[in-house]
């Protein structure tokens, strides 16, 4: 049980890359923290240097009230899950979750004990005799969790566990992490790229994009407040629709000055044909596309009376610019080549200033 | 189109037995003519079958020798070999594997500049350093000796560039996860890389041993003691004979028994060495 706090935490590579650049943050005792950013944005450095693996070039990482920037991976009190598990594929699922516990001198038979416990928890005590290569890629994962929870450790660090698992039973490991992580009731930091497994998992949702925090907060609050256009981009799928409000025409109802940015969700726009929403926004939209999923339909449409304005920079998971992205549940929708009108009342609005840097409450 | 197969198939087998024939008839000659009598090989009317002189040539090969060039039992010269091939194979597994685990996982000063001077010394076989190698070793006093035999020839840059090879291939997550677990250097070594290398080392202790097993030349410089002499020098010696008759059935017992160790160390490591080929544990 401890605390992770990190004061201002910095990285440079002997190559004078900086990856990353002052970080400061505290997840508390048993809080799940998630780090989630694109692949590059250092989030993974960072865990790496939580876990020991990497040297910290300046500031402080502090575990349980205790610096630990000097101290050895095994001396930390952690536990790691890796991405590709990195178990000991000589040893066999009951030597891969002792090993750790030996190595530490611990009593054979509390050895025993606890490695028959995680098994039992994680649903191995048929497979202990086997080698990793004799297990699917799911048993595999939960060997590298019983590596870790048969430590009984301060902290659980995960780092991207997940990804190398198919989608069906990604969704099933990841509601299995959550409850495995309320029961023990363990601090843990998790790195992923996925948004949808940081806004299930997170108590504390850390948004991290080119070596410096975007954003922290509850999840909830992360996706109903973004702070930049990044995270505003970043979290929630189909992403936000960004529209420069420089170069459109669109106004808002009493519009700060220094409003740059509009971003709608596409779930908050409403097909209407009727008024607009007092003081909120409507767009003329000629669909281009649909996508049926089922559950819910995609309208892809541009703007009727853009020409070829250009719209907000097209990052990596961002829309053309000028196509807007429209939700609507249930499979009816409108046909391709409608002309269609989407509205969104003003507290969906979501303004940043021009350079997409910083929100701006309406 | 089945018969067509069916005719490519023949042609194929027997293609395959004549080389076999080709590989295997010398070898049968010898071991023919090791159970036959000197007389009959020497005056040419060898005869293709086994003769009946098998128990008492090899009797007489393994412990007794010549009667005249060679002066020792070939079982002696089969144990000096065993020892210098078996030296040789495991002093470079243990001496290539351990400094290709201090240039791969160990960051020092001129790691490179080490690693690059091993490189270089594959391009000095021990034809090109003998001279100074053997001024060495006769300064060591170890002519003569098992070490003097062996110690030269096991520095070995083939085998520590095989090993680093190998090493770099081993995801470094299982090093972290082992520094995670609190395994030192050495724990790490002898608890997770050795286990993993070992169909490598099986492989190369295949190719070790018979190169050692046939070295020729460095005993021959090297050994002048009789009782010290390898098997491939013993056969050497007893082909040339000044006024004698060369004992043609003793020296193919020798030739043959020669055979005998290297086959064996292949049919035996060749399991584990194509298992390590089919499971990839890694």
């Amino acid at each position: 049980m401890a605390n992770v706090a990190l004061r201002n935490v910095r990285k440079a590579y002997p190559n004078g890359f900086e990856a990353i650049k002052g970080v400061s943050f505290t997840v508390g005792d048993g809080q799940f923290c998630v780090l989630v950013g694109p692949s590059g944005c250092g989030k993974s450095t960072l865990l790496r240097m939580v876990a020991g693996l990497e040297t910290v070039t300046a500031g402080e990482i502090d575990i349980g009230g205790r610096v630990v920037n000097q101290i050895e991976p095994a001396e930390r009190d952690i536990a790691m899950v890796f991405q590709n598990y990195a178990l000991y594929p000589h040893m066999s699922v009951y030597n891969n979750m002792a090993y750790g516990l030996r190595n530490r001198g611990m009593a054979r038979d509390e050895i025993d004990r606890r490695v028959r416990e995680a098994a039992r928890i994680l649903e191995l005590t048929a497979m202990l005799d086997r080698k990793p290569r004799q297990l699917s890629g799911g048993q595999r994962q939960r060997v590298a969790m019983g590596r870790a929870i048969v430590r009984q450790p301060k902290v659980f660090l995960f780092d991207e566990p997940l990804s190398n698992l198919d989608a069906k039973l990604r969704i099933a490991m990841r509601v299995e992490i959550r409850k495995l992580q309320r029961r023990l009731n363990t601090t843990s930091i998790y790195v992923t790229h996925d948004q949808l497994e940081a806004m299930t998992l997170a108590d504390v949702l850390v948004v991290m994009n080119g070596g410096r925090i975007e954003q922290i907060g509850n999840p909830l609050d992360i996706y109903q407040k973004p702070a930049t256009t990044f995270v505003a981009s970043f979290i929630g799928a189909p992403p936000m629709n960004l529209i420069s409000l420089r170069d459109s025409d669109i106004r808002l109802h009493t519009q700060p000055a220094e409003a740059g940015i509009l971003g709608i969700r596409p779930e908050d726009l409403q097909m209407a044909n009727g008024a607009v929403p007092r003081d909120g926004i409507a767009l003329e939209l000629t669909v281009e596309a649909i996508e049926r999923v089922g559950a819910e339909t995609y309208v892809y449409g541009v703007r009727s009376q853009q020409g070829a304005l250009p719209a907000v920079s097209s990052k990596p998971g961002e829309l053309p610019p000028g196509e807007i992205l429209v939700r609507i549940p249930g499979q009816s929708g409108p046909k391709v080549g409608e002309r269609i009108r989407a509205s969104a009342p003003r507290d969906k609005l979501h303004v940043f200033s021009a350079d997409g840097g910083q929100r701006i409450e309406l | 189109m089945v018969e067509h197969e069916g005719i490519r198939r023949y042609v194929a087998h027997v293609i395959l037995w004549i080389g076999i024939a080709i590989v295997a008839f010398p070898v049968y000659l010898a071991f023919i003519a090791s159970t036959q009598d000197n007389a009959a090989i020497a005056n040419g009317q060898m005869s293709l079958l086994p003769g009946d002189h098998f128990l008492e040539t090899y009797y007489q090969t393994i412990f007794v020798g010549t009667s005249g060039s060679t002066r020792e039992p070939v079982g002696t010269m089969m144990f000096n070999s065993l020892v210098m091939a078996m030296l040789i194979a495991v002093g470079k597994i243990a001496i290539s594997i351990i400094s290709a685990y201090a240039i791969v996982y160990f960051r020092f000063p001129f790691r490179m500049t080490i690693f690059w001077l091993i490189f270089i010394t594959l391009m000095l076989p021990v034809e090109v350093r003998i001279y100074p190698t053997y001024k060495i070793v006769a300064d060591l006093h170890l002519l003569d000796s098992y070490a003097g035999l062996s110690l030269p020839l096991i520095a070995s840059a083939t085998a520590t560039l095989l090993f680093r090879q190998f090493f770099m291939t081993v995801p470094d997550e299982l090093l972290e996860a082992s520094r995670i677990d609190g395994a030192g250097p050495f724990r790490f070594f002898w608890d997770t890389l050795l286990p993993l290398s070992r169909t490598n080392m099986a492989a190369l202790f295949v190719i070790l041993f018979i190169l050692g097993w046939n070295q020729y030349l460095w005993p021959l410089l090297i050994t002048t003691r009789d009782d010290m002499q390898t098997i491939q020098i013993g056969i050497r010696k007893m082909i040339t004979t000044t006024d004698a008759l060369t004992e043609w059935p003793i020296v193919m017992a020798t030739a043959v028994l020669a055979m005998l160790p290297p086959v064996f160390v292949v049919l035996v490591m060749q399991k584990l060495f194509v298992r390590g080929l089919v499971e990839t544990e890694k």
